[in-house]
């Protein structure tokens, strides 16, 4: 299995974090990993990326991603400003946080597996701020089935939070793994 | 391997200071730069919560960091520090006195681009502005060897034959900030590694023992010379001594932890091929892919990584090179009077020993963050293939130019 993984998000929200943790999981379940943020000047609410590489033997190019497998984006007004979809593969999956309809989300036709989660709405509920990212990598598990739910909670628990408590990240991941919304290829047809 | 060690998810600026930690400094000193930030702050955790028993200086800029470890070395500590770009550059005066007053200091580099214009990404010009300030260097591929290296390093600078500083360089970004496994070996292991701590033998700043340091030397009078050049004469026989120490430490290394690494130059795949790449630092992972899937095309090509460059490994060097017909060097700097990169320059100079006269093509690519990806070094063999064809000409070939605009697009 060789997967690539592009996380999109905004200043503030984890997205680099959330590679990081989604990282730790993978190398838990036995996996090989290299996760690198982008970098420009990061600054709270300007779009950020993170990528992700994963395979079952070492993985030796320390590059950005071009060609995603998957792209999870953590933020439901990036999409407007930002090509998420740029590179993505055909057959691809898009994890999207928003609080809209599926059929009100535009996504080009290399989208094969849709997950949607409304990750604002539950981080408002739990931290009272839009931070998405512990949200967004449950709904990505559920998405994708390519980590396990308990890989991640694992993994949480050794991530550094400067914003939240522990309690309160395992409870959001666990509510985006529960309420993220599936359109897989079969009932897209 | 007879150590148990433990697998972490971690960056290679957060690799390097778990080496720095394990390897027991007495004093650290530093001033934050990007992309080398995080690796302090971890220091200073680690001094904070007492995993790391050392002093902990934060100095007012890099000139002072410098000369406060000069000052701890004397005195027979263990030392470290990291810096990159303009830091380096304004570290300059008392790191180009390092050397010659022969402190075994351990330093990072997290090789950033240098200024103008303004940035603040990976690069490795700023030590290639240094490559002959007297530091011994060894660049990494990925964040594991930057743990290891950071540990030997103080084997190689505290070896009674060598006693001089070295440099451990690690790309900004791509690898200081690329997360990935990382095994970290046990302490009771580094402790054998290491073995006893004996610093900075000869020269201690020691009330009862009192002895003269950086003594007034050289000028016209011939014995004022003699003695300054045989404070030259010994800073290069160190530096050759280096050679071998570095090979013998990593071959320790490999025994007692069970991770191989090329000490001086890496040869991959260079059986039967008619081209190498040759690579410093984090690009070697994305040659090497390429070089994999040029061999399922039919074209056999191999990759040459320089681990250590300074002492520059010449005969190293020139078994690997012996065994292709051209080379394509990829630099992560500029060497501005020479109109290449300076890797390639260096390789100019290891091949005249040769007597074979092949073609080398400069590369340069991957400055200011830039990222240099397996469809570069395609380009890369391409290129060094048309050299090998076209056969060795005695003019200068062109400079190529990778991540740069099309000729003719934009301005």
């Amino acid at each position: 299995m060789s997967r690539e993984i592009r996380i999109h998000g905004r200043g503030g929200q984890g997205a680099v974090l959330a590679s990081s943790i989604l990282a730790q999981a993978f190398v838990d379940e036995g996996k090989y990993v290299v996760a690198i943020p982008s970098f420009g000047f990061e600054r709270r609410g300007a779009p950020v990326s993170a990528c992700l590489r994963v395979d079952d033997r070492d993985i030796r190019a320390l590059t950005n991603i071009y060609r995603p497998d998957c792209v999870i984006c953590i933020d439901p007004t990036l999409p407007r400003m930002v090509d998420i979809f740029a590179g993505l593969k055909p057959g691809g999956t898009l994890v999207q946080a928003s609080s809209l309809r599926p059929d009100a989300i535009a996504r080009p036709a290399t989208v094969a597996t849709f997950g949607l989660c409304d990750a604002v709405g539950i981080a408002l509920e739990i931290f009272g701020k839009p931070i998405t990212n512990s949200i967004m990598l449950g709904a990505f598990a559920r998405s994708t089935g390519l980590v396990s739910l308990d890989s991640l909670m694992d993994a949480l628990e050794r991530a550094d939070f400067r914003d939240a408590g522990l309690a309160q990240n395992r409870r959001a991941m666990q509510r985006g793994y529960a309420e993220t919304e599936v359109l897989a290829p079969e009932a897209v047809a | 391997m007879n150590n148990m060690s433990r697998i972490a998810v971690c960056d290679g600026n957060e690799a390097a200071a778990i080496g720095v930690k394990l390897s027991r400094p007495d004093v650290v000193a530093v001033y934050p730069i990007t992309p080398q930030s995080s690796l302090v702050e971890y220091l200073s955790k680690f001094i904070a919560e007492g995993t790391l028993d050392a002093e902990l200086m934060n100095l007012e800029g890099e000139h002072s960091v410098l000369s406060a470890l000069q000052g701890a070395c004397l005195a027979g500590a263990r030392t470290y520090t990291a810096t990159c770009g303009p830091g380096l550059a304004f570290m300059f005066e008392p790191y180009i006195r390092t050397p010659g007053l022969r402190l075994p200091m351990v330093a990072s580099l997290v090789n950033r681009d240098m200024l103008s214009p303004q940035c603040v990404w990976g690069g490795q010009q700023d030590v290639m502005t240094v490559r002959d300030a007297g530091w011994i260097h060894m660049f990494c591929e990925s964040a594991q060897e930057v743990l290891d290296t950071v540990i030997m390093a103080y084997r190689i600078a505290e070896h009674p034959e060598v006693m001089l500083p070295v440099n451990v360089n690690h790309d900004g970004n791509y690898l200081s900030y690329g997360v990935t496994r990382v095994e970290i070996p046990e302490q009771p292991a580094v402790d054998a590694f290491l073995g006893p701590k004996n610093v900075n033998w000869h020269t201690p700043l020691d009330p009862d023992r009192p002895m003269a340091v950086d003594p007034l030397t050289g000028g016209a009078d011939a014995e004022g010379a003699a003695v300054f050049a045989a404070y030259r004469q010994s800073q290069c026989r160190g530096m050759q001594a280096a050679l071998r120490v570095i090979a013998d430490v990593h071959a320790e290394w490999a025994a007692a932890f069970g991770r191989r690494y090329a000490p001086l130059v890496e040869e991959y795949r260079l059986d039967g091929a008619d081209i190498a790449i040759v690579t410093i630092g984090s690009m070697s992972g994305a040659a090497k892919d390429a070089v994999d899937a040029a061999r399922e095309r039919g074209i056999v090509a191999g990759v040459i990584r320089i681990k250590t460059f300074r002492p520059f490994p010449v005969e190293a060097f020139v078994h690997a090179a012996a065994k292709v017909r051209a080379l394509g060097v990829v630099d992560r700097s500029v060497s501005f009077g020479w109109n290449c990169g300076p890797v390639a320059q260096e390789v100019l100079g290891a091949l005249y020993r040769t007597g074979r006269t092949i073609p080398v093509l400069s590369f340069i690519g991957g400055l200011a963050g830039a990222d240099l990806t397996e469809e570069h070094f395609d380009q890369v063999i391409d290129g060094t293939l048309r050299a090998l064809e076209a056969g060795p000409s005695p003019a200068t070939p062109e400079t190529n130019w990778l991540n740069a605009r099309a000729e003719g697009a934009g301005r």
